[in-house]
């Protein structure tokens, strides 16, 4: 082992050398991360990429020494400064862990203790390990809450977790993270829970702030046009093994690897329009709210024609979703009608007949809490078949093998339990159930965000496939615009409750712009890494 | 996520599931299920296996322990070995008996409280709270003094009481299950509340629920046998342990430890179920030690 100083600029800050982790238990071990190499140089920012189960937190966590509960690190060598952190003991490591080496979650709403305000959950890593006494932190703390472009630096130490927005606590966590001055930092997918428009914010203060404090960084995330942003040079992980590694534009310019492409081409879905002028859904200037007098809906007017996609775009708590409450049902409106093929639709789910409920069906967010755990796919998908079909027998069996075809599922998932499927295959059950009661209308409610680009994608062109196979037409809730231009032919542009912006996607996307839509379009991470440096240019 | 996933799928015939329980099962659930078995089995042979009659007087009063009178007679000359045996029967039915009554009147109103929510919720939890407010075993010596203690008094009166504590622990839980996507999407698709309490809820919730069942049959095991031995529960001449303890109890001024028997089957029972109930709560959660 070399001493530490011996140590030249060139050396590597942290070298990572063939890292293997694996599952610990009595049963068969499985290797999460095989044989993973990768170094950091001072002050450099790596991007780490790939969908979910490419061990790519694994890895980030691994470079501080530490492996989950279930997870063993069980040969390789993680070099900080030429000193092996896994030959440490725990004491040891746990010093480097914090103040030399610092992690970022993805949700700073659970890693901020709510009790304590947020000045103290800074002061307190850097007082503990030494680096400095309370005063001293503390000013640095407004330092670099000023730095984040936090409102109010002086003062905002003083507030309390839940008394400042998504962003704003992301942000609070990367200033804590640097309270004991560490040399590297490890972010998880810091911006994937926020909205587009935060997302920039928080993205900016990052890049600021580690350029400033020359930083060296580990940046995780499924987005590659995130990473493109912040990353000098990027590692595309798959299923705990390395696929590509160069730097950043290199990458995204020449892609060497088949996988590579795929990431790269996701955001190059698009749709053109269609339609057939037939109005299965029509929103008549509905207002809705939770309690009275505190309107949530304001004079909301939708059309959704046969075979069309009507998208509905906004920030969280722009009432996207409270929409998809009124048209189901289960909000009665203040004010307005919905009707269904120009028969007006009773406001409460519990007047309306089964055959118009059977017309307007939903497909959820999440599909883990979509589908009942305790249910066989079979059973999922077939209650809709006997309960609004009356089907059973053979007839059933027929139809439920039908439906797994359009929905590119195999037909032995039929038996199995959710549990047992990835995401991209609950969701599509979540799809065969919802066409299995044969509707007018399908209303997608952010039914990508919870998965993999690559995934994701995969269920966008299912829903249109279906679309021109069927002539299927959905009310399509997102935040994301790059899905938009995927599957939409017109685009709702809401919030806070009203309609900012309506109309053709072409027309909408196209300028002159109104202020918000402009904001939300440019929010949407582009492929090149100028963008970001663009757009603050611009700014 | 990185635990391995039992595939359930697969078709496996029960009594090998059973088997294989029971090989990975811990020590003290098996010496727990063990002794259920025991006493079941004392349960169901009872007639078979007690020597003499429930009530029947067969010797002087407290005669001590013989061949013939294993554990010796009680104050009236019954063999207590005899009636230690039908005390079983008595007193495990009577919980059992309760303890489903309190499962189907709380575990019913409980779940109809988080699926249908809003007033009907407020009625019934307010209505839990007022007769929770009353010292259990106050209110059931109560009651029983104004109903009488008959076997179906005692098991309408425990069981009633004990759902309040049911349908707290249901609520709560299927209030969890109540706000999922999927039971949302049987709404939607105009599920009547009774399908959706019994496919989509009431199978997600199951396993807290039967650790309650464990642990509400102990308790009412045990108001059951501090009943008897206040004299409110069982009526003499039924046997019963828990007014065996109190029938016998100055034996023990003369050193003899007849009363204590009858109190060890109360202990021993409590505690079986107690790590039976362990054993499955800890399989139904996933952990694995």
């Amino acid at each position: 082992m070399i001493d530490e100083k011996d140590e030249t600029t060139n050396r590597p800050i942290l070298e990572i050398r063939d890292l293997i982790i694996s599952t610990e238990g009595r049963k068969a071990t499985r290797q999460l991360v095989k044989s993973v190499s990768l170094s950091l140089a001072a002050g450099e920012v790596l991007g780490l990429i790939g969908e979910s189960g490419a061990g790519k937190s694994t890895i980030g966590l691994a470079a501080m020494g530490y492996a989950r509960d279930g997870m063993r690190i069980s040969s390789g060598e993680v070099l900080f400064k030429g000193t092996d952190l896994l030959k440490l003991s725990e004491r040891k490591r746990r010093q480097f862990r914090g103040k030399r080496i610092a992690y970022v979650a993805q949700s700073a709403a659970a890693a901020f203790n709510p009790a304590h305000k947020l000045i103290d959950q800074y002061t307190e890593a850097a007082v503990a390990h030494g680096v400095s006494d309370a005063a001293t932190a503390e000013n640095e703390a407004i330092e670099l809450y000023r730095e984040l472009g936090l409102p109010e630096p002086e003062t905002f130490g003083q507030r309390y977790p839940h008394q400042v927005s998504g962003g704003q606590l992301q942000r609070a966590m990367v200033a804590a993270s640097m309270a004991c001055h560490p040399d590297i930092l490890v972010f998880d997918e810091p911006t994937t829970a926020l909205d587009v428009t935060t997302q920039i914010e928080v993205l900016t203060a990052i890049r600021r702030t580690i350029r400033n404090h020359h930083t060296a960084a580990i940046y995780i995330t499924h987005d590659l046009a995130v990473v493109a942003q912040i990353a000098d040079r990027i590692m595309v992980l798959r299923s705990g093994e390395l696929v590509e590694e160069g730097k950043t534009e290199q990458l995204l310019e020449q892609p060497k690897q088949e996988y590579t492409r795929k990431l790269l081409s996701v955001r190059n879905l698009h749709k053109d329009d269609t339609g057939s002028g037939e109005v299965v859904l029509s929103v008549d200037s509905v207002s809705a709210e939770y309690k009275p007098g505190v309107p949530v809906l304001q004079d909301i007017s939708v059309q959704v024609e046969r075979g069309r996609t009507v998208a509905l775009v906004g920030e969280s708590g722009s009432g996207k979703s409270t929409l998809a409450r009124v048209v189901t049902g289960l909000l009665p409106p203040v004010k307005g009608g919905i009707k269904l093929h120009n028969a007006p639709l009773t406001p409460t789910l519990k007047s309306r007949e089964k055959d118009t409920l059977r017309r307007l069906q939903m497909i959820y967010q999440l599909p883990d809490t979509s589908l009942n755990p305790r249910q066989r796919v079979r059973e999922i998908i077939g209650r809709p078949l006997q309960f609004y079909l009356g089907l059973k027998g053979q007839e059933m069996e027929q139809r439920l093998k039908e439906l797994m075809a359009m929905t590119e599922l195999e037909e032995y998932f039929l038996d199995r339990f959710p549990h047992e499927l990835s995401g991209g295959q609950k969701q599509r059950v979540g799809i065969a159930r919802a066409l299995a009661a044969e509707p007018d209308l399908i209303i997608c409610d952010e039914v990508t965000s919870a998965l993999d680009q690559l995934v994701g994608e995969q269920i966008l062109n299912l829903l249109l496939k279906l679309q021109k196979e069927i002539g299927m037409s959905y009310l399509f809730i997102t935040h994301d615009l790059g899905t938009v231009d995927a599957i939409a032919d017109e685009v709702v542009v809401m919030r806070k409750g009203k309609v900012v912006e309506q109309g053709r996607k072409t027309d909408v996307f196209s300028p002159p712009h109104k202020d918000y839509t402009q904001k939300l379009l440019n929010s949407v991470p582009e492929m090149d890494p100028q963008w970001l440096n663009k757009l603050l240019a611009e700014a | 996520m990185m635990m391995t996933k039992t595939h359930s799928s697969e078709k496996v015939p029960l009594w090998r599931k059973v088997l294989s329980g029971l090989a990975e099962a811990p020590p003290t659930g098996l010496l727990g299920l063990v002794v259920l078995f025991t006493y079941l089995f004392v349960i169901v042979f009872a007639p078979w296996l007690a020597p003499f009659g429930e009530a029947t007087i067969v010797a002087d009063a407290f005669a001590p322990w013989s061949a013939e009178h294993l554990l010796g007679t009680d104050s009236l000359g019954r063999d207590i070995y005899s009636r230690l045996i039908y005390a079983a029967r008595n007193t495990v039915g009577i919980t059992l008996m309760a303890t489903l009554l309190a499962f189907v009147i709380g575990g019913a109103l409980g779940m109809v409280a988080a699926v249908v929510g809003g007033w009907v919720d407020q009625v019934l939890s307010r209505l839990v709270d007022m007769l929770m407010a009353i010292p259990l075993l106050i209110f059931a010596l109560l009651l029983l003094m104004i109903f009488g203690s008959s076997v179906t008094a005692l098991i309408l009166i425990l069981g009633c009481l004990e759902a309040t504590r049911v349908f707290r622990l249901t609520r709560a839980v299927a209030m969890n299950v109540a706000v999922m996507d999927y039971v949302e999407a049987a709404r939607l698709r105009g599920e009547k509340m009774l399908w959706i309490i019994r496919r989509e809820i009431l199978p997600n919730i199951l396993s807290p629920l039967f650790a309650e069942f464990g642990l509400r049959f102990c308790f009412i095991f045990l108001l059951v046998s501090s009943l008897s031995f206040l004299g409110l529960g069982l009526q003499p001449p039924t046997a019963d342990w828990g007014a065996m303890v109190r029938e016998n109890a100055m034996l023990i001024t003369f050193g003899r430890v007849t009363p204590l028997l009858p109190a060890a089957a109360i202990a021993i029972l409590t505690i079986a179920v107690n790590l039976v109930v362990d054993w499955f709560t800890h399989k139904a959660s996933g952990l694995s030690k």
